[in-house]
């Protein structure tokens, strides 16, 4: 189970790098969403999966799950919802001002 | 932004049905949170989609009408809220942030847990619903 | 009350900016007058007990843990320089109240300046720690260049002020690292505990490149060859502070060093060698690079490297004294000490007052280039006078100061022949003598030029005139004192040079080397070197005209500046060159290098730690639709990299996003699970809007090697993160480490009162946590509002 989630993780990193390496401002701007997926994911698996066992103290009782792993993934995906948001907003001020997306116009002068 | 036509009545009335229902929903989330799925951040983002299904159907200008909201003042509140209910602690000689609980029996209602953790998850929900709200209404009003 | 002395310039210059306010109309160099003046009373009142051959010190620990103290001791040589920097600082603060104008210059940097200078050259040669020397000695580097630069609207006054910046601190550093290395050898800072180890430290390893990397920074700052070059480009500064620090204090702080570390360095015979070569070569450097010079202030410069020399040189004899041994031999060598003491007074007294002669006929003529200049004797005859006794004593003529130390000079030249190399040290006092010969030729030539020929009025755009009295008292009281120590060459023998002499040779016994000065010594061999210096320097002046034409003559400046100018612009030129290789501008690129460095980190901590694991150790079963879910989404993730069309490409992100909520689902995440559903909306709403304005993705046409090696890179760390996976969670099960979340588990209803652990966890336990995330989101609605909302108008680049 786990090593199946970790084969997930793994291909949402690469592709989040390989997106991360690209010239358009939405593709980075998606690169950050797919490594915090990952990155949210990989935190929930190594601390071990467990199925029907939410957290929650009169379903599971002390069988259930780790919390701690998720009480930090919660905090997690809010700020990185605020970090995206924020990106997005800026590629969208970035596109208005200078009329492309492509980083490699964007690129300063040398010397800049 | 505008999804709809401006005059088809039906249309108007179910979706006014259905952002009552989402609202009503969110604050459920909201109170529910300490015991079961939910809570603050759940709450204010649930909240903050029925805003924007409300941007989404009715447009920015009628929207803008009902929701005479200042979203930065939503935050500040907010941020405002959930300081000072960590204060409580300090005030009490306990260290910032110490939450506290008691449960009281209400005729009628049986009896109910009061936590101090309620208005500061309180807080928490004021600030997502305008940092959410700050984003997307400010985009989509950005129209030259 | 000694702290107090050192640190007062610095908080009277710290008061100037609020005093300045009040006083913006008037000259406040009259109440500043007062600050070195006092301090020359106080110092003064030293003088008694350090004749009597005590010192004093005080102790104040500042970083005891690294051995640097505050402490403070006097003695003869600290209280000498002290003296010095007080009085020609208060002679100078008196002349630039009448040279610097109150309604043109900006008076309150220059003084705040020259105050800061003061104080950190009274921290120099008070303090006994060698940090807070060097502290000392940056901060008058720091003064003089600013004070070089003090018309910084002139490109030459910045030209120098940099150079003097960059030379002298590149020394300063060089010496600090000698400190440093000292500090290791014998660890303390404190200059009388190193004199203390000075026989265990000569044979230590480090003993030779301490020595090299101190006298570096003793040879930057005061103008030894090759490091003089900034000195004549620091003329540019105006002149009371060339007088002030660039001949009579800063420039001698090398000396001091120099004095200071003989007990330290000076048995070796390399130290002996080292500062008579550099001595020697600069000497002759100097004085014949002044003979070219056409600017008054440019012959003073280099002149002043030509004496710096000299100074050096003799130092360099005296420390003979430490390594030869013998009782008779030493009385010779402390007498080199003895003629650079004196010699470090006369040279102050004489070139100060020719400094402010020059300064003088600038301000009254509006030139100083000796080719318009002529006949200024009848129009200024007290100028004149003055000059002349200057002069007259730089060239070594009696009856002035001068004189005496030039013949001391030529005696311990002479007397290097006593060494056991005999008569091969001939050569010394011969290069000497020919190099006085060119000094006399250059003094020749700026007191002809400038006072004795015929007047040309039309040169001049202004009315020439005597100076005004006020400029003229302090050039006087110098020159008097030029010529008074002249005629009593014994006034501050027995107060002050004794006792100077005593604390650079601590081992010698004061009867030896009491030593008194004479006018007139008989018919002896330096008394016919002076006269051949005469002879020959006269010729040498009569010689001028006829070879001023050839090519030595018409480079004015330093050959040794191309390498300086040169050197800097091939480190501007380089360095630009490196950057631009690194820096290309692309974030792919910079992005690139991080990922790089995190792959390199982390195969270097799995191979570190041997903690690589097979992915099979984990193993196990899944259901059938975890497949399934897992199946979908790895298709949906890699389809991404195919979708041209920008609504697709969000829409299959929002994808993503909801199997991520499915997976959290799956995983007993409920409260996860719920939340990343409400934020994939959100955030597919607002790439929608921020987009769709936007043309469609252009296909990228990148090279097939970038896109390799962005495969690489990607696929690199789509490993490594499954590696990293794969071990953590193997190791946690492997070694059963107990999990701080048991006291969630147990707690969460007793101490939080509810029941869903996550949001107790959130809004009890890590309740900051929260605060602190919210306070981000609550940053990032203003931050979006600002953006959007407050912008730049226009096309401006932002």
């Amino acid at each position: 189970m786990e090593l199946l989630m970790l084969i997930v993780i793994a291909v949402l990193f690469g592709v989040g790098t390989y997106l991360l390496l690209s010239r358009s401002l939405l593709k980075v701007v998606a690169s950050l969403m797919l490594l915090s997926h990952g990155v949210h994911l990989l935190i929930l698996t190594m601390s071990g999966l467990r199925e029907g066992a939410p957290p929650l103290l009169d379903e599971s009782g002390t069988g259930a799950t780790d919390p701690l792993p998720q009480a930090l993934i919660l905090t997690a995906i809010v700020i990185s919802f605020g970090l995206t948001a924020f990106l997005i907003v800026l590629a969208y001020r970035t596109y208005k001002a200078h009329d492309t997306e492509d980083l490699e116009q964007l690129r300063g002068e040398p010397n800049e | 932004m505008r999804f709809t036509r401006e005059h088809d009545v039906m249309q108007r009335v179910w979706i006014t049905v259905v952002i009552c229902l989402l609202l009503a929903f969110s604050w459920y989330l909201f109170f529910a949170g300490h015991n079961r799925p939910g809570g603050g951040f759940i709450g204010g983002l649930m909240t903050a989609s029925a805003i924007v299904l409300m941007y989404m159907f009715f447009g920015a200008k009628e929207a803008g009408r009902v929701m005479r909201l200042s979203y930065p003042v939503v935050i500040s509140l907010g941020l405002l809220v959930a300081v000072v209910v960590g204060m409580i602690g300090l005030l009490a000689g306990d260290a910032f942030f110490t939450q506290y609980f008691d449960y009281v029996t209400l005729p009628l209602v049986g009896e109910i847990e009061l936590t101090t953790a309620v208005p500061f998850d309180f807080g928490v929900y004021l600030v997502v619903v305008g940092a959410t709200m700050a984003a997307i209404v400010t985009i989509s009003e950005d129209e030259d | 009350m000694l702290y107090l002395a050192i640190l007062a310039p610095f908080f009277i210059a710290l008061l100037l900016p609020v005093l300045f306010r009040w006083t913006r109309a008037r000259q406040i160099g009259w109440g500043l007058l007062l600050v070195p003046a006092a301090l020359f009373a106080y110092f003064a009142t030293y003088l008694p007990a350090i004749g009597r051959g005590e010192s004093i010190s005080r102790e104040m620990s500042w970083v005891p843990s690294l051995g640097i103290s505050f402490d403070i001791y006097v003695d003869g040589l600290g209280l000498l320089f002290a003296l010095l920097i007080t009085g020609v600082g208060t002679l100078v603060v008196l002349y630039s109240i009448f040279y610097l104008d109150k309604r043109k210059e900006q008076l309150h940097h220059f003084y705040f300046y020259l105050l800061m200078f003061m104080g950190a050259m009274l921290g120099i040669v008070l303090s006994d720690n060698l940090i807070i020397l060097y502290i000392f000695w940056e901060l008058t580097s720091l003064s003089s260049s600013l004070l070089v630069a003090f018309w910084y609207d002139r490109d030459r006054s910045i030209y120098g002020a940099r150079k003097s910046m960059l030379i002298t601190v590149f020394g300063g550093f060089a010496m600090m690292a000698g400190f440093i290395l000292l500090y290791i050898e014998a660890g303390t800072f404190s200059i009388q505990g190193l004199i203390a180890q000075a026989d265990s430290l000569l044979g230590s390893p480090l003993f030779y490149p301490a020595m090299v990397l101190v006298l570096l920074g003793a040879f930057t700052k005061s103008a030894q060859f090759p490091f003089h070059i900034w000195l004549p480009d620091a003329m540019e500064a105006p002149t009371p502070v060339s007088a002030y620090l660039h001949s009579a204090t800063m420039v001698k702080a090398g000396i001091y060093l120099v004095a200071r570390m003989i007990p330290v360095f000076g048995a070796s015979e390399a130290w002996f060698w080292i500062l008579l070569l550099t001595g020697l070569v600069t000497m002759c450097w100097g004085s014949v690079s002044a003979i070219r010079q056409h600017d008054l202030k440019g012959i003073l410069a280099f002149s002043t490297i030509s004496q710096l020399g000299l100074l050096m040189m003799l130092l360099g004899i005296g420390s003979a004294a430490m390594f030869v041994g013998g009782d008779a031999m030493e009385s010779v060598y402390a007498a080199a000490i003895t003629t650079a003491m004196v010699h470090l007074v006369n040279h102050a007294t004489f070139k100060g007052s020719l400094f402010m002669i020059v300064g003088i006929i600038d301000h009254e003529t509006g030139t100083r280039d000796i080719r318009r200049l002529g006949g200024l004797m009848t129009v200024m005859p007290i100028a004149f006078t003055v000059a002349l006794f200057g002069l007259a004593a730089m060239a070594g003529l009696p009856p002035f100061n001068g004189f005496i130390s030039k013949e001391m000079f030529f005696t311990a030249m002479i007397s290097l022949q006593e060494l056991s190399w005999g008569s091969a040290m001939l050569w010394v006092p011969v290069i000497g003598w020919l190099a006085s010969i060119f000094t006399f030729g250059y003094c020749a030539l700026m007191l002809f030029r400038t006072f004795t020929g015929e007047f040309k009025r039309f040169n001049f755009d202004q009315e020439v005139h005597e100076a005004p009295i006020g400029l003229l008292i302090s050039p006087i009281i110098l020159g008097s004192l030029v010529l008074l120590l002249g005629l009593f060459p014994n006034l501050m023998v027995p107060s002050l040079i004794e006792p100077a002499v005593a604390s650079i040779l601590p081992a010698l016994d004061p009867e030896l080397y009491s030593f008194r000065l004479y006018l007139w010594h008989g018919f002896n061999m330096e008394l016919w070197m002076s006269i051949g210096v005469i002879v020959f320097g006269v010729l040498l002046y009569r010689s001028l005209p006829g070879v001023s034409g050839w090519w030595f003559f018409s480079r004015e400046r330093d050959p040794l500046n191309k390498l300086y100018d040169g050197g800097l612009d091939a480190l501007a030129v380089g360095s630009e060159k490196v950057t631009g290789i690194q820096m290309t501008g692309r974030l792919r690129d910079y992005l690139a290098y991080m990922l790089i460095f995190m792959i390199g980190l982390a195969t270097y901590v799995f191979f570190r730690s041997d903690s690589l694991v097979a992915p099979s150790a984990i193993a196990g079963d899944a259901p059938l639709y975890l497949y399934g879910v897992a199946f979908l989404m790895i298709l949906a993730t890699v389809a991404l990299l195919r979708i041209k069309d920008r609504i697709s490409f969000i829409i299959v992100l929002g994808v993503i996003g909801l199997m991520v909520s499915l997976l959290f689902t799956i995983f007993s995440g409920q409260d996860l699970a719920l939340t990343q559903l409400l934020v994939e909306t959100v955030t597919v709403i607002l790439l929608l809007l921020a987009f769709r304005r936007l043309p469609e993705i252009t296909p990228e046409r990148i090279p097939v090697f970038s896109r390799i090696v962005k495969l690489v890179i990607s696929s690199a760390v789509a490993i490594g993160v499954f590696l990293v996976g794969v071990s953590a969670f193997h190791f946690r099960n492997e070694t059963g480490f107990a999990s701080i979340s048991d006291f969630f588990k147990e707690n969460t209803y007793e101490l939080g009162g509810g029941k869903n652990m996550v949001n107790v966890i959130l809004v009890d336990f890590r309740a900051l946590d929260t605060l602190l995330e919210v306070l981000v989101l609550g940053i990032v609605g203003l931050a979006i509002i600002m953006l959007v909302k407050h912008r730049f108008k226009g096309g401006e680049d932002v």
